[in-house]
This record gives C-alpha cells, sequence and structure tokens, in this order.
C-alpha cells in the first residue's frame, strides 16, 4: 500500500490505494470529482522528493504528495 | 538557517539575532528583504500552510548554491494567520562582496515565489479563501493530468 496525501487548500482526507506506479494512480485520480480539477496544477513528489513522470515506480509504504499552485511571502 | 513561526514575525528582533553571530565574520554586505502584509481588496490579513519536508530541502540546495560563493542565506515564514502590516517572510543574504548578495536575494526570493511549498490564502470576513490567482505551480507540475 501506498499513501496519498494532498496538500494545502485540496480539501481531502489522504488515500491509502495499492497501487504499482504512478500511472494507476493518475488514472484513479482522474476519476475522482474532488481533486481531478487540481491535476493540471499540481506537482507530485514521492518520499518528498519532486518527480517529473509517471515511470515512477511506487513500493509498499510510499509517500506520494500533491503540491497544488504555491505563493509563499 | 531556515526558521518557521506561528505567528508573524518580529522583524527588529529576527534582523538583529541574525546580524550579531555575523558581526565578526567579514562579511562585506547583508541584504535582508522584510515581507509585510498589505491592506488590498478588503482583506483583513494572509493565512499560510507549509510543508516542511520539502521547504527544507528546497531551502538547503539553495544554501549550497550559497556556501559555494561564500554567502549564507537566512530565512524565516510564518505559518497561520499573520494580519495587516505585520511580516510573513523575512530572507536575507550575507556576503563577502555587495554584487554576489544583491544578485542573490533577486534569485532566491524569486524562486521562492514559484517553488516553496507554501499556500497563501486571503482572510476575509473571518474565511479562509485560497489565493489561487496568485499562486504558481510548480514547475513540472500537471503530470497526472489527462493526456491531451
Amino acid at each position: 500500500m501506498v499513501k496519498v496525501e494532498f496538500l494545502g487548500p485540496i480539501q481531502k482526507e489522504a488515500l491509502e490505494l495499492d497501487i504499482a506506479d504512478l500511472n494507476e494512480l493518475a488514472v484513479i485520480l482522474q476519476e475522482d470529482e474532488e481533486v481531478k480539477e487540481w491535476l493540471e496544477s499540481c506537482a507530485v513528489a514521492v518520499n518528498d522528493t519532486l518527480v517529473s513522470s509517471l515511470e515512477c515506480p511506487l513500493k509498499d509504504g510510499d509517500k506520494i504528495s500533491l503540491l497544488p499552485p504555491v505563493c509563499g511571502g | 538557517m531556515l526558521s518557521i513561526y506561528d505567528s508573524a514575525l518580529d522583524v527588529p528582533k529576527l534582523l538583529k539575532e541574525w546580524y550579531e553571530p555575523e558581526a565578526q565574520s567579514n562579511y562585506g554586505a547583508y541584504i535582508p528583504f522584510v515581507g509585510t502584509v498589505r491592506s488590498e481588496d478588503g482583506i483583513d490579513g494572509l493565512s499560510f500552510d507549509i510543508y516542511e519536508p520539502i521547504l527544507n530541502s528546497w531551502f538547503e540546495a539553495w544554501q549550497k548554491k550559497a556556501n559555494e560563493k561564500g554567502a549564507v542565506i537566512k530565512m524565516a515564514h510564518s505559518r497561520g494567520d499573520v494580519m495587516l502590516h505585520e511580516s510573513s517572510y523575512i530572507a536575507a543574504v550575507f556576503s563577502p562582496k555587495r554584487r554576489v548578495a544583491l544578485e542573490f536575494i533577486d534569485e532566491f526570493v524569486e524562486d521562492f515565489k514559484a517553488s516553496a511549498p507554501i499556500w497563501k490564502y486571503d482572510l476575509i470576513d473571518g474565511k479562509r479563501v485560497y489565493a489561487k490567482k496568485r499562486s504558481t505551480a510548480i514547475k513540472g507540475s500537471g503530470i497526472l493530468g489527462a493526456k491531451s
């Protein structure tokens, strides 16, 4: 199982999913009414490192974070 | 040095705390940037969420770049509510040379705005409203979106 957490303004509880890579996550989240509008603008981190491709194998215990657009300061 | 506070920043105190240990460090330049919450669009203040694990690694990468030029970066940011005319963000560069510090503070603050995992909300009538229009998608965003 991997944990998927939604940061900042995305009002959604974390998910526990049995998936092997980010392609599977993309398919699941594109069907999710609460989250799909955020996907085009979200960055993705696996175990707190930003990733740039869906070709990212996942293993049990990994943490995936979705980071919506930022504005510090 | 990166510090997160659950309140507005005490600007004179932080600038003094950052300066004093470096006063004899032979830096020729100390350039602070102080961000203050301005009154606009009827807001009562701003509020912030921060994701510290990625903020820390982002900051460490910048600190390494600064150290390679003989410079040091210090930064403080607020979490939660910060009201009008209070400060939510201070960054400073100490450097042997003026030019390095001036260029570094510019690059650092610009990348901070575009990349640091911090989310801003307007405080309006007691509600927290995500500042969506003023926010920037982090480089590489959108990989989970539907492919065209």
